[in-house]
């Protein structure tokens, strides 16, 4: 929906909410989270505006909401309703006002050094204990600045300022954060300085109706909250399709010519494109994909992007579309040709025009409304459209894994024989059972995986750890690795062991990135094989139907050999195969270890 | 701006906020006359009158306010 991406109208917002909220809710797709608030202040307006932000993400959320300011209580001593509420996420929205302890002007600094490590145990006490209780990932806000300086500048770097205790206990939170994976930061004290901190620390709230900060700046905290959640959920968004002509540059390179365009440091008008270009080579290097789409001829298109004083080179982009035709059908061909769902690219164009018309025919595609090139940044990253949470080294590698894909599409042109072609790439697969270091990233594949995923079970980083610890389940990472390069993990299997000897599937994913590389065959023998150890006698497969999961709603069937044993009014299949009597190994072209 | 025209307003926001169309508000219309008016809700509408007219309430007023009858009063102070 428009009306929740930035940048928003709140008085839009806050006016129409129960509107937008029905409306949202006929969204089709919509994945259930339970989230426990747990605040310092009035949270109930936040509440709202969260579950507003996350609808829009496709994420439907239960809440839990603490009592007014029993966030330690709650979360120290426990309640039954918090309890059987099982909450996927926690959400500690505490602020300047819950700190007790700051430091006076008489303390030294062994004094204040108690009182910081006073404030920061309170809080991690809190946080053990909910993760030690609950199978869920934390978010917890940091603290936004004091909204007076009692001894002014000096507030900032003096041990008795409240600007400096403020600071430091930031960097405590912080150091937590970094050491543990399920917990995040909500960074208020950006949040804050962003909107202004002197509207934001608004003291009418306060007084009024105890709110920490003012009402209106509420849909800007729920919106950077819901963009923690989606991004653990994987509803980030994973390329850039980006228009050339006044977008990566100023100027019409068909009608201006390569000489006349304006990009580079000479010129304010051309500074301000390559800075825009060295932000979007920066989001290349986190493992964002690049794309053109451009309304140009070829040739004029790859002398523009071989300007001189450009960032960004032919080379950096995956797929380049220059021609003349509509620019919602070339944003279909390049989710084709790379094997993504349109709706998790963002499209950059400084035409309204086409903005409008690729947003109407691509569902859930984001077209920010940039104006100026020089809000291009600002609006771009205020999206948040590639929050980080989960960063694993395979993102580092994404643009190189695609890359190696066009060079493996051009192989295949020269082999009449398919399975000649799988035995030239000389592939090699890890299947094992999960490893810690791999932990991460199959949470963030179970999360990423839309197309080839059978049930669309999602699972964080927590579920993925509780799946491991437990041996009732037989969980299976596959690695695969080619002449061209190392695909890294790109498929996972989780079955559950019920009545001693039946096995249930819960999940069977893969990256769309090695489709029809026999890999779904490595892992079917593999997972037989460490099956009949554990005595297994019958496989159980679901298939859940969802928009995106036609590709393997035959896979149990045709491809794997089971028998459909059941089939709802939804299309929810339920298959079994016996593997009492025996069972042939499928996979003939990869090369298996541990 | 005349009293009636303010009222009209009035009547719009609180048919947003409230999301219910046959919301008709009047002098002595207080929290008790319509059902989702709670202390939560206060709030936002507080917000969403002070943004239809561009005004600001302070908390003095916000306390004393009986009805939307004074909520009128004070608008009318603000922008007259």
């Amino acid at each position: 929906m428009k009306e929740l991406e930035y940048p928003f109208d709140v008085n839009y917002i806050m006016k129409n909410k129960k509107k937008m909220k029905k409306e949202l809710l006929l969204k089709p797709g919509l994945i259930e989270k339970n989230i426990a608030i747990l605040g310092g202040s009035t949270t109930s307006e936040i509440k709202n505006m969260l579950e507003l932000f996350l609808l829009n993400y496709g994420i439907k959320s239960n809440f839990y909401e603490s009592e007014y300011n029993k966030f330690y209580e709650d979360a120290m001593f426990g309640n039954e309703e918090l309890d059987n509420f099982k909450p996927d996420i926690i959400y500690i929205h505490t602020t300047n006002r819950n700190i007790i302890e700051y430091p006076n002007m008489y303390d030294d600094e062994k004094i204040i050094e108690d009182k910081l490590n006073y404030e920061y145990n309170k809080f991690s006490k809190i946080w053990e204990k909910l993760f030690e209780k609950f199978n869920a990932t934390i978010i917890q806000n940091n603290f936004e600045y004091p909204y007076y300086r009692l001894l002014g500048n000096k507030d900032a770097s003096d041990i008795h300022g409240r600007t400096n205790f403020i600071t430091r206990l930031n960097q405590k939170f912080y150091e937590y954060a970094q050491n543990h994976k399920n917990f995040f930061i909500n960074d208020i004290n950006y949040v804050s300085s962003c909107y202004g901190l002197d509207k934001w620390a608004n003291q009418f709230y306060w007084h009024m109706y105890k709110y920490a900060m003012e009402v209106p700046a509420i849909p800007y905290l729920s919106f950077n909250i819901a963009n923690i959640i989606k991004s653990i959920y994987g509803k980030n968004k994973k390329a850039f399709v980006l228009d050339l002509d006044n977008t990566l540059w100023g100027g019409i390179v068909g009608d201006d010519g390569v000489e006349n365009l304006a990009i580079g440091p000479e010129v304010p008008s051309g500074q301000v494109y390559t800075e825009f270009q060295n932000y979007l080579k920066e989001y290349k290097d986190l493992g964002i994909i690049l794309n053109v789409n451009s309304k140009n001829e070829y040739e004029n298109a790859i002398a523009g992007l071989n300007h001189p004083a450009g960032t960004l080179k032919p080379d950096d982009f995956i797929i380049i579309k220059a021609n003349w035709n509509p620019k919602n059908l070339n944003i279909k061909d390049i989710a084709e040709e790379l094997n993504l769902g349109a709706d998790s690219f963002v499209f950059v164009d400084d035409n309204p025009a086409e903005r409008k018309i690729c947003r109407e025919y691509i569902d859930g595609l984001s077209t920010p409304e940039i104006d100026v090139p020089e809000n291009y940044i600002k609006i771009i990253d205020k999206n948040a459209y590639f929050e980080m949470t989960n960063f694993s080294n395979e993102d580092l590698k994404k643009n190189e894994l695609y890359k190696d894909n066009a060079k493996r599409s051009q192989m295949m042109a020269t082999f009449d024989n398919y399975d000649d072609y799988l035995k030239s790439l000389n592939m090699k697969a890890e299947i094992s059972t999960f490893k810690p270091i791999y932990l991460e990233r199959i949470s963030q594949l179970s999360n990423k995986s839309n197309q080839f995923n059978l049930t669309t079970k999602r699972y964080s980083l927590a579920d993925i750890e509780a799946v491991n610890n437990d041996e009732n389940y037989i969980k299976l990472y596959g690695k695969l690795e080619d002449i061209f390069g190392d695909n890294g993990v790109i498929t996972v299997v989780i079955g559950n062991i019920k009545n001693n000897d039946e096995l249930h599937i819960d999940l069977w994913i893969m990256s769309c990135r090695v489709l029809k590389r026999n890999m779904e065959f490595a892992m079917m023998d593999k997972l037989v094989e460490k099956a009949k150890e554990k005595g297994i006698k019958t496989i159980y497969g679901y298939y859940y139907p969802t928009l995106k999961n036609k590709m393997v709603k035959d896979f149990y069937s045709t491809t794997q050999g089971f028998e459909e044993i059941s089939c709802d009014s939804e299309g929810n299949k339920i298959y079994k195969l016996d593997i009492s009597n025996g069972y042939t190994n499928k996979n003939n072209v990869i090369e298996v270890y541990e | 701006m005349e009293r009636e025209e303010i009222f009209e307003r009035l009547n719009g926001v609180f048919r947003d906020v409230f999301d219910d169309d046959s919301i008709v508000v009047t002098e002595t219309t207080t929290a008790k006359d319509i059902e989702d008016w709670d202390s939560l809700e206060h709030i936002n509408l507080v917000v969403a009158v002070e943004q239809e007219f561009g005004i600001k309430f302070n908390m003095g007023e916000v306390t004393t306010m009986k009805n939307v009858g004074d909520m009128v009063d004070i608008i009318i102070s603000r922008i007259s």
